[in-house]
């Protein structure tokens, strides 16, 4: 089979290319014609459809995201969006960064690779800035929890969120678990993972000084994940090469386990001068984003790569997106050192290629040109589309569908929305994942954030939250987007943590629906309005578009990520009530809000109305006042009034140690069990006076509601549930789902054990 | 009192057993899993992971790495030897222990707090608690049913070989709630718990776990 080198490009310019199958446009198609003079390689076709593509371009969100850059400048801040991760000064020398990425689409064919790889590629692009991983969370959306096909989606990306995660010695401090209609065909995997690093070791991705060489390490490179952005079952593609692949790749956490080992040895005895991880679009991404942030000139030797399958053809190689890979620039007196970590660590390395003084991207194949392109044309330079938007026709009708506002009956409703997947205990599917290792988890799911200590000597330590309620975001996607940030940033300062910086994963329908559009513009003008009110810079984030089925496209769904520091994390602030006889108290304001409420739509199967009312001013009062409440030690625990309102926060606080309470409620009961008022948390203390005088300083509202102890939440003259029951509809929605924990699969025969 | 704490490719718990070592007062030296001699250690640590992937069985390639043959043999010389969780399947496999560990009987991994009760106090690594104590350390495995014929099984038993079983709930099946077992001469532990993570107030359930290390330092000292 000839090779498609550039001579050849230039000698046959009207041979017809498969740009239609790769995903590109014919204006897209025509652009690159005029950037290269020529028309491409079959190479620098298959670079340019991967880079360009949604995933990897941002093409149709760019032009919004550009807001978060306008964001005033954090002093917190040292390396903003568009490297791999941001970066956030933690204070005595400690840099901490962090990310969502999202896995959806992968997830929905291959569960268990899908989310497992979803792992993996966000804990390399953290990997990637120097820091050392020290814990991952996850936030996931399921179709209707008794579906069918979510017993095939489910049980496989929890097993593999824990697989990859738990095989890396990464300890899983919290996320979201929850199910929609919406999501039957799509669901959503987001993982988010956290480094720590020395200011001094911050890493960037780019190639500099000419003479330096380009060291691919890690695992060999495979035909799986080719295209995983668009289309490479394409048969006009390559009729002669390997048959159709599966486009979701493979993940082998052990090496990923092995890289970070030899990749922090590598930073540490500053044997590298950039870095770059090999993720969506492999080594195509890696080599014209190292090259296009540095002087612009590189040069790979392609059939140096080495392969798990030698049939792989040149622009296969450059498509593939085979896990568990790394490049690497190396300074020639370094490298032999470099490869010597690498053997230790039984890692693969190679080198490729080097960086050039010319400003060209140039990769050549046994000895023939086969890519000769400028490399931000690949990297940086692809198309950016103004999309038009629109509100939906629907959002009148539906804001002005108003959610009922009374329960008929307290107690069934209660057991209801407790019991219903999206409030039930997740115990299920957080088991599955390692919550210990590394020995500084302070605090993990089920309380409100993670928190990690990053200094054994100063106790210093990091929070972080991760929310997405869909539900308000499909009401009103501006307010929704500030919601979800106000939920998060209000779970950190629950721990006793300060909130820092914002990150975000924004899974929202196809970018060519006008309506869809609208929701996603709203989001992100929404974020970057709230995150201007708290003060907080966005490090960074990730889009992930195309997210429907047919024509119906996923609820708007913003996870909001918000990292929050913790100057001594023994003054930490947990979840539970652990002992009786300390007082119950309400901070915040409670109003009758049900739009979007866990309430409505479980007990009426209804979504309609307005979300609640946003109150950023209030999330700062009362975020100020939990972190002092947590210094002075006032308080002996605290849980955020989220979805389900009070009911929901008393039955989580009440189960944790099995500890009851009897509560007073003033005014509308269904109001004070079941809004969703934001702004609010539940307290315990033994010294009610001190947490009275200090929320009035701060100005927020305090509710007594009563005493805990015994064995039942009992609301006076409403309701009484025994802590038994109550545990009973809580664990076991779940369980009697998927498969209770003690069910024993197969049995051992008799006699088939080895002896000793 | 110097012990090592053996890194294996793909070992994760040894940062947490090492810290384990300091806080009840040891001196540790990391060892690697290449290296073919055993430096001067009194006392061994074999951490929990994934050795290897846990690829063609968990524990079954670290327990033919160099420094394991050191460390059998000085086992065998009566070198108090612990093995966590993968530690626990790498001694299985390496004969230092009887046994196996075969995937949960649920199929899952599950990572919780474990009641366990302590039913020899009197080994090199579980002298500093009471006989019948109950203890709370996590548990968090996917291959930690532990396994064996009846006879043997029987045998283990009547021997008191049977160091601390779960209590309150069998996380992953094993035969007869068997948690961890020893050597004939008490010096060599294997457990599918982690001791390690419980070992401080702020980070685990209970600093219940400490007792592994402390038994074995005033071993040392009153030996």
């Amino acid at each position: 089979m000839t090779v498609d080198t550039v001579t050849r490009a230039g000698e046959t310019p009207d041979e017809e290319q498969p740009h239609r199958e790769l995903g590109l446009r014919d204006e897209e198609y025509l652009r690159i014609r005029d950037i290269l003079g020529r028309r491409p390689t079959t190479a620098e076709l298959a670079m340019y459809s991967v880079m360009w593509s949604e995933h990897c371009s941002y093409k149709s969100s760019k032009v919004h995201l550009r807001t978060f850059g306008d964001l005033p400048r954090s002093e917190a801040l040292l390396v903003g969006m568009g490297e791999n991760a941001g970066v956030v000064d933690v204070g005595d020398g400690y840099a901490v960064t962090f990310k969502v990425e999202s896995h959806n689409h992968p997830s929905y064919v291959e569960p268990y690779q899908g989310a497992a790889t979803g792992v993996g590629g966000i804990v390399r692009d953290i990997l990637t800035m120097g820091a050392r991983p020290v814990a991952v969370m996850d936030s996931l959306r399921f179709g209707r929890a008794d579906a069918p096909d979510t017993a095939r989606v489910l049980p496989g990306v929890v097993a593999g969120v824990g697989g990859y995660g738990n095989c890396l010695g990464l300890p899983n401090i919290g996320g979201e678990v929850l199910f929609d209609d919406c999501y039957a065909g799509n669901p959503l995997v987001n993982a988010l993972c956290v480094g720590v690093m020395r200011h001094e070791d911050v890493r960037l991705a780019k190639a500099e000084g000419v003479g330096n060489k380009v060291v691919l390490f890690g695992a060999r490179t495979g035909g799986d994940g080719i295209g995983g952005v668009s289309v490479l079952a394409s048969e006009t593609f390559d009729e002669h090469g390997p048959a159709k692949r599966p486009s979701v790749q493979v993940g082998d956490p052990f090496t990923e386990k092995l890289l970070i080992e030899a990749c922090l040895e590598i930073f540490a005895a500053d044997l590298v001068t950039g870095i770059q991880d090999l993720g969506g679009a492999g080594l195509s991404c890696a080599t014209s984003e190292l090259a296009a942030a540095g002087s612009g000139g590189m040069r790979i030797d392609l059939e140096t790569v080495p392969l798990r399958d030698s049939t792989l053809t040149a622009a296969e190689i450059l498509m593939s997106e085979s896990q568990e890979r790394m490049c690497a620039i190396v300074e020639p007196a370094k490298v032999e050192q470099f490869l010597a970590v690498c053997a230790k660590w039984d890692v693969l390395a190679t080198v490729i290629g080097e960086v050039t003084d010319g400003d060209r991207l140039l990769i050549d194949w046994h000895g023939e040109r086969i890519v000769d392109v400028p490399p931000r044309t690949v990297a940086h330079d692809g198309p950016v589309y103004e999309r038009p938007y629109h509100r939906p026709a629907d959002l009148d009708d539906l804001q002005a569908d108003l959610p009922p506002t009374a329960s008929a009956d307290l107690r069934a409703d209660w057991l209801a929305v407790v019991g219903s997947p999206d409030g039930c205990d997740k115990s299920w599917v957080t088991e599955q994942y390692d919550r210990y290792v590394q020995g500084n988890t302070v605090l993990a799911q089920p309380d409100d954030a993670g928190l990690v200590r990053i200094d054994e000597a100063s106790h210093r330590g990091i929070a972080l939250a991760l929310d997405g309620n869909a539900r308000f975001a499909r009401l009103d996607p501006y307010t929704g987007a500030q919601l979800n940030l106000a939920e998060a940033y209000r779970n950190v300062a629950v721990s006793g943590a300060v909130p820092l910086a914002v990150t975000n994963c924004l899974n929202f329908g196809s970018p060519e629906e006008p309506e869809v559009m609208w929701q996603f513009a709203e989001a992100v003008r929404g974020l970057a309005d709230g995150c201007r009110a708290l003060g907080l810079p966005v490090t960074g984030g990730n889009v992930s578009l195309y997210n429907q089925t047919g024509d119906v496209p996923i609820n708007p769904t913003p996870v909001i990520g918000v990292l929050g520091v913790h100057d001594d994390v023994r003054t930490r602030v947990r979840g539970g009530w652990r002992a009786a006889g300390e007082t119950v108290l309400l901070l915040g304001e409670t109003r009758p809000e049900f739009g979007g409420s866990a309430w409505a739509g479980v007990v009426h199967g209804h979504l309609g109305g307005l979300p609640p009312r946003l109150d950023l001013d209030a999330e700062r009062a009362l975020a100020g006042l939990l972190a002092r409440l947590a210094a002075d030690g006032a308080v002996t625990s605290a849980h955020d009034l989220a979805d389900g309102g009070l009911a929901q926060a008393l039955t989580e606080s009440a189960l944790r140690h099995g500890v009851g309470a009897t509560v007073r409620v003033d005014g509308d009961p269904t109001a004070a069990l079941f809004a969703e008022s934001v702004a609010r948390a539940v307290v315990t203390t033994a010294d009610p006076a001190a947490v009275r005088a200090a929320a009035e300083a701060a100005g927020v509202p305090v509710t007594e509601l009563g005493t805990t102890g015994g064995d039942a939440l009992v609301v006076e003259d409403v309701l009484e549930l025994p802590l038994a029951e109550l545990r009973s509809t809580w664990t076991r929605t779940l369980p009697d789902l998927f498969g209770h924990p003690e069910d024993v699969v197969g049995a051992v025969p008799t006699g088939a054990v080895p002896t000793s | 009192m110097r012990i090592g704490v053996v890194t294996f490719p793909g070992s994760l718990d040894d940062v947490d057993a090492a810290r384990a070592v300091r806080l009840a007062g040891g001196e540790v030296v990391p060892l690697w899993h290449a290296d073919a001699e055993l430096p001067a250690v009194d006392a061994v640590v074999l951490p929990g992971g994934f050795s290897y992937g846990d690829y063609l069985r968990a524990g079954a390639i670290a327990a033919r790495q160099p420094l394991m043959r050191a460390v059998v043999d000085r086992a065998h010389a009566g070198m108090p030897v612990l093995g966590i969780c993968n530690g626990f399947q790498v001694l299985c496999e390496a004969g230092l222990l009887p046994g196996a560990l075969t995937r949960n009987s649920h199929l899952h991994f599950r990572n919780r707090d474990q009641a366990l009760q302590v039913e020899r106090a009197d080994t090199a690594w579980t002298s500093s608690y009471a006989p019948g104590q109950t203890i709370v350390v996590p548990v968090k495995n996917g291959e930690g049913r532990y396994v064996g014929s009846d006879a043997d099984l029987d045998r283990l038993e009547g021997e008191g070989r049977v160091v601390v079983r779960y209590a309150g709930g069998n996380p992953n099946g094993s035969s007869r709630d068997i948690a961890g077992v020893t050597s004939a001469d008490g010096r060599v532990v294997g457990l599918m718990p982690h001791p390690e993570h419980a070992v401080e107030e702020l980070t685990g359930p209970s600093v219940d776990g400490l007792g592994f290390f402390t038994s074995v330092l005033q071993g040392a000292l009153s030996a």
